[in-house]
């Protein structure tokens, strides 16, 4: 091991000298990234949205976005197909202790409004479908971590995975009507809830695909059965 | 300022840098899968940070607009990739570790060595042989 150690170091040394000289030519607070600018200036009569992050990810860089979550629609897919279909049936786990049942329980509410909050607001504050959607997994995944023998029921997050996805791809191909695929309907008051037209409701489509996909992902990673 | 902002420059880019070697070493040293696991994780982290950094002003505000005249805000563009990064992170992540579930389902190991032993006294490349031996 001692070798390996050794070698494994000496890369790692050049490694950092050659990322730290490269780092050094960037120059900090002033590096050569063009599309940030123009954004700024036109991203607030153009999208409407408050949030100047969500207008580049559903607006600007939207096509990213529909093709990102196919690679997570992928990669859920590969982990299912990896794990195959789970044989709950055989050994039984333990629930798990007072302080984490009630905990999941008394937080469930809690997280989902919170989810929904920051999915709603992704296009006035920092948050959004991915966040929102993430927290919403997790109210699903708490009450699985205290009870593993439950089980999360397949059928409604392939459901509201497939049809929030849907969702998604409607509104896309409903922007050719206008300036294209993927064009967002600017409209509403900026920095109004119901503003920066079509973009709140990708939002939406985006946070349940994101929070059902992972719910059943996590979901199945849990309940895996020990061959 | 501009030796404030090049402490903050030396800052952000050397704890991203530090993110990724250390990850890398992680990587390279464990032979646990689930540590190797978390060293790409880390490594991801060193790479987010470098990102989000390079989107820096100096003086400026994060990209939302508020009510009145808009000061200097930050690039926007590095923090929406970094969005995108994370949840891409998330997926590989998970296949990654669906594939270590299914490793010691088959070896009943996640060390790196003893599934290499096994897989050289594999006959068929199956595991079958590894699972009708194992008690």
């Amino acid at each position: 091991m001692r070798g390996r150690d050794l070698a494994a170091l000496l890369f790692l040394a050049g490694l950092g000298a050659l990322l730290a000289s490269v780092m050094a030519e960037l120059g900090f607070g002033n590096p050569p990234l063009r599309a940030g600018g123009p954004i700024l200036e036109q991203s607030p009569s153009q999208v409407g949205a408050a949030n100047i992050v969500t207008s580049v990810v559903l607006a600007y860089r939207g096509m990213d976005t529909l093709v990102e979550l196919t690679i997570l629609f992928t990669a859920a897919t590969a982990a299912g197909m990896v794990l195959g279909q789970g044989t709950r049936a055989g050994r039984s786990q333990s629930p798990a202790g007072f302080i984490l049942s009630t905990a999941a329980d008394a937080l469930f509410p809690f997280l989902l409004v919170l989810g929904a909050y920051i999915i709603l607001h992704g296009h006035l504050t920092p948050g959004g479908g991915f966040q929102g959607g993430t927290i919403l997994a997790v109210a699903f995944f708490l009450p699985l971590l205290a009870q593993p023998n439950a089980g999360i029921d397949e059928r409604i997050t392939t459901w509201v995975e497939g049809s929030a996805g849907a969702a998604f791809l409607l509104i896309a191909l409903a922007g050719l009507a206008g300036d294209g695929f993927m064009a967002p309907f600017p409209g509403g008051e900026l920095g109004e809830l119901l503003s920066a037209g079509s973009l709140p409701v990708l939002y939406l489509a985006l946070g349940l695909k994101v929070g059902a996909e992972l719910a059943g992902l996590m979901g199945r990673l849990l309940t895996e059965d020990e061959a | 300022m501009t030796s404030h902002s090049d402490l903050l420059g030396i800052m952000f880019y050397g704890a991203a840098v530090a993110l990724l070697l250390i990850g890398l070493y992680t990587m390279l040293t464990r032979r646990h899968l689930i540590r190797v696991l978390l060293g790409l994780t880390l490594v991801e982290a060193g790479v987010n940070l470098a990102l989000v950094a390079a989107g820096f002003r100096p003086e400026a505000a994060a990209p939302i607009l508020g009510p009145g005249a808009a000061p200097a805000m930050v690039d926007p563009v590095p923090q929406a990739l970094i969005l995108t990064a994370i949840v891409i992170g998330v997926g590989i992540l998970a296949f990654a570790l669906s594939l270590v579930v299914r490793i010691h389902r088959t070896y009943g190991s996640v060390d790196l060595q003893v599934i290499g032993e096994r897989l050289a006294s594999d006959p068929d490349g199956t595991g079958s042989e590894i699972r009708r031996r194992a008690p």
